[in-house]
């Protein structure tokens, strides 16, 4: 049997520089087969190249035998291939059906009138076969990140697509949605859809794919079947070393009390939060999105009205905004990098600088020599890879972006950092130095509050942990007495305390 | 600092200079007249009115705001100054009464849009016919004349052969472009044009930030008002109708960006220049002044266009 997809020998440059070089890929009908690579490996390009954004220099492309390179995204739709995005390219104020036969409505003949009782049919049918009762006149904004999802797979198919690229496509997603989405991608299989699966979470990708192919620096690694293959292995073909533990957690002396949370609330959003944790100790915070944790991490941040006390090295503090919880000695590393994390147009150099300009300021003025000594000891600590700090900081990969929000905040000398989701979209090389500077930032008794999506990670770096659910903490954890199961329990609501 | 960056930084940058050296260059091949010391001084001092405006609008276009009030706070402002200059008050007081009004009514419009969180656009839009109807309540829709003759030196006066307009257009530009460049302050505007959540999570009090861009840019409405009123030895009450647009114009021919965060206020002095040189230059070829309006708008048309297919 021939393969749905087979790609050979691509290459691709971008002015001189070679992002693919001599890659490989194929796909069977009705396999799952996961794409791996830390950021900058090759992907995306790799993707782009087969939708039709970006053309290939050299290689070939065959779709079911003939070859058939896509020139742009319209004759790639026509040749079967979609893409579902990691951000969802969906309007929010049109309903279901609108998405889904956006230029392409149902009218009655030629009259530019939209036969709307057929397009909420179709749409319907389309949305059942994926086994989903949504009601297709209901807006899009509506609906949650996962159903969002599921209605663009939904369109997908109604183009007739054969080859489906999922990119990223349970970063935003809850445990549940998670579930659900799996349940379809197995529903797809049997209909003889190829789906290609990018991810950076091994635990799902042994789950739902049969075959992984790994590219690193724009190379070709190799090809696993899943069930033969070892999550050590792909580390090791994807970062081209050995990383012996993925959560090299160090055990630190257990100091005084750094903060200490009583009664807090906020209105709809955060009911009875008490916690403490102490100088030297990463205190965990697990629970599905919308669990109230990033708010938590914000309400101690000063975003928003609270109720109850917060106490920081002992002392009463009453927090009205970012810059009293910044005096008080607290940091927020927030999850939404670009929307709450950098400001993108600057320059690596004016982000790293802009919650210590008082600092760096004599009398208002910038001074460029004490900001440019901090930043390029800034840079250098936090091994950010950068041409010049004048860099424009949306240049650089996620994990780069990642150690300059770190690095902004290390200089404020917080007493407490929060950290909401530290190694999203970060690849593994860099997620491994991430964990490396939270051990030594809490060996010189800092105190770390990590929210995380990922409970490998919550239970790997954890001295203690936290667990949230509607708001309240439904669950503590000693590091000994956490299992993914138990923290499970009490996220969905479940009371339980080990 | 580099405030117009990446690949195309220095394209963006040279873009509007380049430009306004090829209108200097056309113009000087097909009109004798255009370059002489005497005509010059004449552009500048036409420029420096909308270049004073222009600046101040540059600090609230960098944070990704708009100010359509300053003609009307130009003419507000310069009403305050010349009533209590006609009733006998001291010239230098009545001045600095006109400007700080002007630099209040600027606060205003910040307040309005900061804590209460009104869209800049629709905010100054109420503001502009708020401040235009409180100066025809004000000036009774009369022009207000009698003013001392020193205070003509403001507007009509020179300093070693120069317009003393186009020195304070001079002198401006020195001071914001410093407070832009190498302050706190100028580097919170361009961080909150670029993502303001993620400047108020630094610690940054952006309302504060707002409140200030506003009084700014109603300070310099206020400044040039003074000056127009000075060269025109009355205060008209419909002083400064229009005169955001030419503002607005010369900040984004200067390669400023509506969206904010990217821009200098460079640009915006040579934005001002290209209009004015091109007004100057089109009367000066005895184009009718409604073919002029054609032109203006080709040319700022123009301007963003090339600037499109540069920034892609």
């Amino acid at each position: 049997m021939t393969d749905l997809l087979s790609m050979e020998g691509i290459h691709k440059s971008f002015s001189g520089v070679k992002v693919l070089e001599n890659v490989q890929f194929s796909l069977r009908q009705g396999e799952v087969h996961a794409l791996m690579g830390e950021n900058g490996a090759g992907k995306s390009t790799l993707m782009k190249i087969l939708s039709g954004i970006y053309s290939k220099d050299a290689g070939s492309i065959q779709i079911q035998g003939t070859e058939s390179a896509a020139s742009s995204p319209k004759t790639a739709q026509a040749l079967g291939v979609a893409i579902i995005h990691q951000e969802l390219n969906m309007i929010p104020d049109l309903t279901i059906s609108e998405n889904m036969f956006l230029g392409r409505e149902f009218k009655w003949g030629r009259t530019g009138f939209i036969n709307w009782s057929k397009m909420a049919a179709e749409a319907k049918s389309y949305l059942q076969q994926l086994g989903m009762n949504l009601n297709p006149d209901s807006l899009v904004g509506e609906l949650s990140v996962g159903q969002q999802q599921m209605v663009e797979i939904a369109k997908a198919l109604s183009m007739h697509a054969k080859i489906l690229v999922l990119d990223e496509p349970t970063a935003a997603l809850t445990k549940r949605e998670i579930e659900k989405l799996f349940q379809l991608i197995t529903t797809l299989k049997t209909q003889g859809v190829g789906m290609i699966y990018i991810s950076h979470r091994m635990e799902e990708i042994f789950q739902i794919s049969d075959r992984i192919t790994v590219l690193r620096d724009g190379r070709y690694i190799g090809t696993r079947d899943t069930n033969v293959t070892t999550m050590d292995e792909l580390v090791q073909m994807m970062v081209g070393r050995e990383i012996k533990e993925r959560f090299p957690k160090v055990e630190t002396k257990i100091g005084e009390e750094r903060l200490r949370v009583e009664r807090l609330a906020q209105d709809g959003k955060l009911y009875d939060i008490n916690f403490s944790v102490r100088a030297g100790e990463i205190l965990g915070i697990a629970g599905l999105m919308g669990s109230g944790r990033s708010e938590l991490a914000k309400a101690l941040f000063g975003v928003g009205k609270y109720q109850g006390k917060i106490f920081v090295n002992g002392k009463p503090v009453t927090i009205k905004g970012p810059a009293e919880a910044i005096k008080a000695g607290l940091a927020l590393i927030t999850e939404d990098r670009k929307g709450e994390g950098l400001v993108t147009d600057l320059s690596v150099r004016e982000n790293l600088a802009l919650p210590n300009l008082r600092t760096l300021s004599r009398l208002g003025f910038i001074s460029h020599r004490l900001e440019q000594d901090f930043v390029e000891d800034s840079i250098q600590k936090l091994k950010v890879k950068v041409h010049h700090s004048g860099q424009e900081v949306s240049s650089l990969s996620g994990g780069n972006q990642q150690k300059v929000v770190i690095g902004k905040w290390l200089a404020t000398q917080p007493n407490v950092l929060i950290l909401d989701e530290p190694t999203r979209g970060v690849d593994i090389g860099a997620k491994r130095e991430i964990y490396d500077l939270m051990n030594q930032l809490v060996q010189s008794g800092v105190s770390i509050v990590m929210i995380s999506s990922e409970l490998p990670e919550v239970l790997g770096m954890s001295d203690r942990i936290l667990v949230m659910h509607e708001g309240r903490i439904t669950g503590e954890f000693s590091r000994e007495n956490a299992t993914q199961e138990t923290i499970m329990v009490a996220a969905t609501g479940g009371k339980s305390h080990g | 600092m580099g405030k117009v960056r990446g690949k195309s930084g220095i394209l963006q940058r040279m873009g509007p200079l380049v430009g306004l050296i090829l209108i200097v260059f056309i113009l000087s091949m097909i009109s004798s007249d255009f370059l002489t010391v005497g005509n010059i001084f004449n552009v500048l001092r036409q420029v420096s009115i909308n270049a004073l405006i222009a600046y101040g609008m540059t600090f609230v276009i960098l944070t990704g705001g708009i100010d359509l009030s300053v003609g009307s706070i130009i003419a507000l402002s310069s009403a305050f100054a010349a009533g209590m200059m006609a009733s006998g008050t001291n010239s230098w007081l009545a001045i600095g009464i006109g400007v700080l009004s002007g630099t209040l009514m600027g606060t205003v419009n910040g307040v309005i849009i900061a804590r209460g969180k009104v869209a800049p656009f629709i905010a100054t839009l109420a503001t502009m016919t708020i401040f235009r109807g409180f100066t025809l309540v004000y000036t009774e829709a009369k022009p207000i004349t009698g003013l001392p003759d020193a205070f003509g030196i403001i507007g009509r006066g020179y300093l070693f052969e120069i317009p003393m307009p186009v020195i304070w257009m001079l002198v401006a530009f020195g001071v914001l472009y410093v407070i832009l460049k190498f302050t706190s302050f100028g580097r919170h505007v361009y961080a909150l044009g670029g993502n303001e959540e993620a400047t108020r999570l630094s610690g940054i009090n952006t309302n504060r930030v707002k409140i200030l861009v506003y009084s700014i840019s109603g300070l310099m409405a206020s400044l040039s008002g003074i000056i127009l009123t000075s060269r025109l030895n009355s205060a008209q009450p419909t002083a400064g109708t229009s005169y955001e647009l030419d503002a607005i114009a010369a900040v984004v021919l200067g390669g400023t960006s509506l969206s904010g965060g990217k821009g200098w206020i460079v640009g915006t002095l040579i934005g001002a220049m290209i209009i004015g040189i091109l007004d100057n230059g089109l009367n000066l070829l005895n184009v009718s002044s409604f073919y002029q309006q054609v032109v203006k708008g080709g040319v700022i048309l123009l301007a963003v266009l090339l600037d499109r297919s540069k920034g892609k």
